[in-house]
């Protein structure tokens, strides 16, 4: 008559499958719903232009703080230029900056496009040593062809390779 | 010569943990009590060993000695005491000597502790926990041995990040790894109840202490890490779901999830497969933690940096312990025995639900953890998953297991009265749904999160409270049987109470911080003021002040908010040894809220001016006080009589780790 399993044995396995697997299912759901959202993608500038990235889009933009382009306002108003040494963007962040954050060197930062292209960052993401370089930046960089690791380390570098950097 | 001894010591450690697995495993084939004994003096031996190595490494940075590689990397002469001691676990290497340390001092506590064990079993879980220690201490020997020596030792050292120099950075790694590396113990158990193919109610009154210590070290450990985030960073957050902070997380909802499913195992005999399952699962989450602080594979705020080639190594311990366990598990599960029947509504069918909903939990937050990887490995193109993937897969799973959590702990064991636990709910469900829709009617734009937010802590807060009036009877028995009840509880109870408010407290707290914080950030004239929530700031003074290593330049802030006029000082310090700036946040508690201000860059101009950040974040102090609570509960319940024996040992456990 019953549909359900004879077997106490095979019904309770029934049950506990009836149970798991709504929620592992909306586990699931949920995690690829939200991956759309949630997952941001990283670019250099010349990456960026040839991707088309929309503006208002939020991505991660990260290359090497030209020296001589930061400016920064009274009101708290910090712009920059990255560059991959192919091509540049100009950079808009409203707040402190990083205390690693260095002219020259890497950096990693997260926002949208303008619809005039200035990049309006949300993060500045810096490690915290001085000698870091984002991996997705020196990534980026010895595959254009512009990488010089001797660049990137500062000459104020302890003695013995650092080890630490949370 | 103390790194010398440090390194023997070490290398003695290692030949230690090989003689403790292979004597306790001869000693379980052979049932021969002074090869087991000998095991288990190993095992207190390689305690020993490693713990002189711990303890030379501390000389080595007490005493700037330089000409050891890693003090010369991490320390300077100018640095304070207690940070010259926390930074023997500020590197890679030195942590991972606190990871080994644990590890050998939990297998000892194992020995000490575990007399009621069955010897076959003890015999075992020695022996598992020796390979383990195996493992990590030629890891630790062989690919980051913090006793080496330079060749030409400089006459200064590097020192340590300044950003770690905080008292409460200094204290969160003991806590962390002892939480981490505590899951080795049931980890080890779990190993060698597969191995003698019989769990049975016994295995979970001993895998629950252990768990429970684990577990509450970990909550503490993480806790502290997530305040110190808070206001050292100066960013005003306090998670941000970065890998670093995932891979803590990961066996914490592990732990979580085991702490109840062991009390199903106890109680009723059921579900030992799964909590077998979940104790290997645990120390595999731990391992995988490792594995990604250290490999340097994911960008990350707060890693290790660390050459790939070690992250490979550790890949491969956790690829071979996490999979022998694994393939054991499914091996010999089948020959553990099926519990007890129990109906769909009851206790144990509520703590099922608990268990599904972490376990999916923590599968969500590991997804997310290793998405980038697998996409990047496949596509080559670079991503991160962030806050807002995490809230859009996490905050539903916990809502919904929240929102379930006062029911469940209403239900009787077998079979229980659905109906009659909601009916007693009915006070704690008004007074939420009261809150929340109070909140609502008074809200600005995120209050409709915030709403939710706040009715689900009220909801668990006076749940729990609920729970514990009608265990003792409150207002439906004469007083003098209310007080009767009330003292004859077991601590188990009062534990469970107080995890369970500590999760309504943190719920409160986040929910509130997240949706009322008010953040201001201007550059400020002296004599400018600016205007954060209720209060007035002006920015008064800049000074220039000494520290033992740095020199600051420090504001005052003067404060006019609606409980008077006071002075914050908060500075930017400068430390020559590592030509680095960091910003100390002044915090001004206002009951659990905080005023939060941070002194920024100068800016030149006609007149120089100074960025200055500030943040109301009301209910800040509950987001830590809640997990705290919930620390504190577990540690109540591992007070429990009924788990005494076994819980003298864990407490004995804890403070060796710490050692």
């Amino acid at each position: 008559m019953s549909l359900l399993p004879k077997s106490r044995k095979a019904r309770r396995r029934l049950m506990a499958v009836a149970v798991a697997a709504p929620i592992l299912a909306a586990g699931a759901f949920l995690s690829v719903y939200a991956i759309g959202d949630g997952a941001v993608f990283f670019y250099t500038p010349a990456q960026a232009k040839a991707k088309h990235v929309p503006s208002g889009r939020t991505v991660r933009i990260g290359g090497l703080v030209e020296r001589g382009s930061v400016a920064k306002g009274p009101d708290g108003l910090v712009s920059f230029t990255v560059t991959d040494k192919i091509a540049t963007d100009k950079v808009e962040f409203r707040g402190d900056l990083p205390d690693l954050f260095r002219e020259g060197q890497g950096v990693v930062t997260q926002g949208a496009y303008r619809a005039d292209g200035v990049f309006v960052a949300k993060e500045v993401l810096a490690k915290h040593d001085e000698r870091y370089m984002p991996k997705e930046v020196a990534d980026a960089l010895k595959k254009s062809g512009q990488w010089r690791p001797d660049a990137t380390v500062s000459s104020t570098a302890p003695m013995v390779g650092g080890s630490m950097n949370r | 010569m103390i790194a010398e001894l440090g390194a023997f010591a070490l290398v003695l450690a290692l030949v230690l943990s090989v003689a403790q697995s292979g004597l306790s495993f001869a000693a379980r084939r052979t049932h021969d009590a002074a090869l087991r004994g000998a095991g288990e003096g190993a095992a207190l031996a390689a305690f020993g060993a490693v713990a002189v190595a711990f303890f030379s490494l501390m000389t080595a940075f007490v005493t700037s000695d330089f000409s050891v590689a890693n003090v010369a990397n991490n320390s300077h002469t100018d640095k304070p005491l207690l940070y010259k001691v926390a930074a023997v676990w500020g590197s890679h290497e030195g942590s991972m000597l606190l990871w080994d340390l644990a590890l050998t001092g939990f297998g000892a506590a194992v020995v000490l502790a575990g007399r009621r064990l069955p010897v076959g079993l003890k015999a075992l879980t020695v022996g598992v926990q020796g390979l383990l220690g195996l493992v990590f201490i030629a890891y630790t020997a062989f690919a980051s041995n913090p006793f080496v020596r330079l060749a030409h030792p400089p006459v200064e050292g590097a020192s340590l990040n300044p950003i770690l120099q905080d008292p409460f950075l200094a204290i969160h790694p003991p806590f962390l790894y002892s939480g981490y590396v505590g899951f080795s113990v049931v980890f080890s158990l779990s190993v060698a109840v597969l191995i003698e193919g019989r769990a049975d109610a016994a295995f979970a009154r001993w895998v629950r202490p252990w768990a429970l210590a684990a577990w509450s070290l970990l909550t503490i450990g993480i806790t502290l890490g997530s305040f110190w985030a808070y206001y050292e960073l100066g960013w005003g957050g306090w998670w941000f779901w970065d890998p670093v902070e995932n891979a803590s997380f990961m066996p914490w909802l592990v732990g979580a999830a085991l702490l109840h499913s062991s009390i199903v195992t106890e109680k009723r005999g059921a579900l030992a497969g799964w909590t077998v399952f979940l104790g290997v699962a645990a120390f595999s989450f731990s391992m995988l933690g490792a594995f990604l602080v250290r490999s340097g594979i994911l960008t990350s705020v707060h890693a290790f940096a660390v050459d790939p080639k070690r992250g490979a190594i550790l890949l491969g311990i956790l690829a071979v312990a996490a999979g022998s366990a694994l393939s054991l598990f499914a091996w010999r599960a089948p020959l553990l025995k099926a519990g007890g029947l129990f109906a769909p509504i009851s206790r144990e069918g509520a703590l099922v639900i608990n268990n599904l909903f972490l376990a999916t939990a923590a599968l969500t937050v590991m997804a997310g953890t290793l998405y980038p990887l697998i996409y990047q490995a496949a596509t080559g193109q670079p991503l991160s998953v962030g806050a807002p993937w995490f809230n859009l897969t996490f905050a539903p799973l916990m809502t919904a297991v929240l929102i379930l959590l006062p029911a469940g702990t209403l239900l009787s064991w077998k079979r229980a009265d659905l109906a009659g636990a909601v009916q007693r709910l009915w006070a704690a469900g008004l007074l939420a749904l009261g809150a929340g829709i109070g909140v609502f009617a008074l809200q600005n734009a995120k209050g409709a999160f915030a709403a939710i937010g706040i009715a689900l802590g009220v909801w668990l807060i006076a749940g729990a409270a609920t729970e514990l009036a009608v265990r003792i009877r409150l207002f439906r028995a004469p007083v003098k049987e209310v007080l009767n009840r009330l003292t004859g509880l077991p601590r188990g109870a009062f534990g469970m109470t107080l995890a369970h408010v500590g999760v309504g407290v943190f719920v409160l707290g986040a929910c509130v911080e997240t949706g009322w914080r008010v953040e201001a950030a201007q550059a400020l004239k002296l004599g400018d003021t600016v205007q954060v929530g209720a209060y007035s700031l002006s920015l008064t003074d800049v000074t220039q002040a000494e520290g033992p290593n740095y020199s600051a330049e420090r504001a005052t802030v003067r404060i006019k908010g609606p409980q008077g006029d006071s002075v914050l000082y908060p500075e930017r310090r400068f430390y020559p040894a590592n030509r680095q700036t960091v910003s100390q946040v002044a915090i001004e508690t206002h009951g659990p809220s905080d005023l939060y201000v941070v002194f920024g860059e100068r800016r030149e101009g006609t007149e120089p001016s100074w960025l200055i950040r500030a943040y109301w974040n009301p209910w800040a102090r509950m987001i830590f006080g809640g997990p705290l609570l919930m620390a504190l509960g577990g540690l109540v319940s591992l007070s429990d009589r009924r788990l005494r024996l076994a819980a003298g040992a864990k407490a004995r456990a804890a403070a060796g780790a710490r050692a």
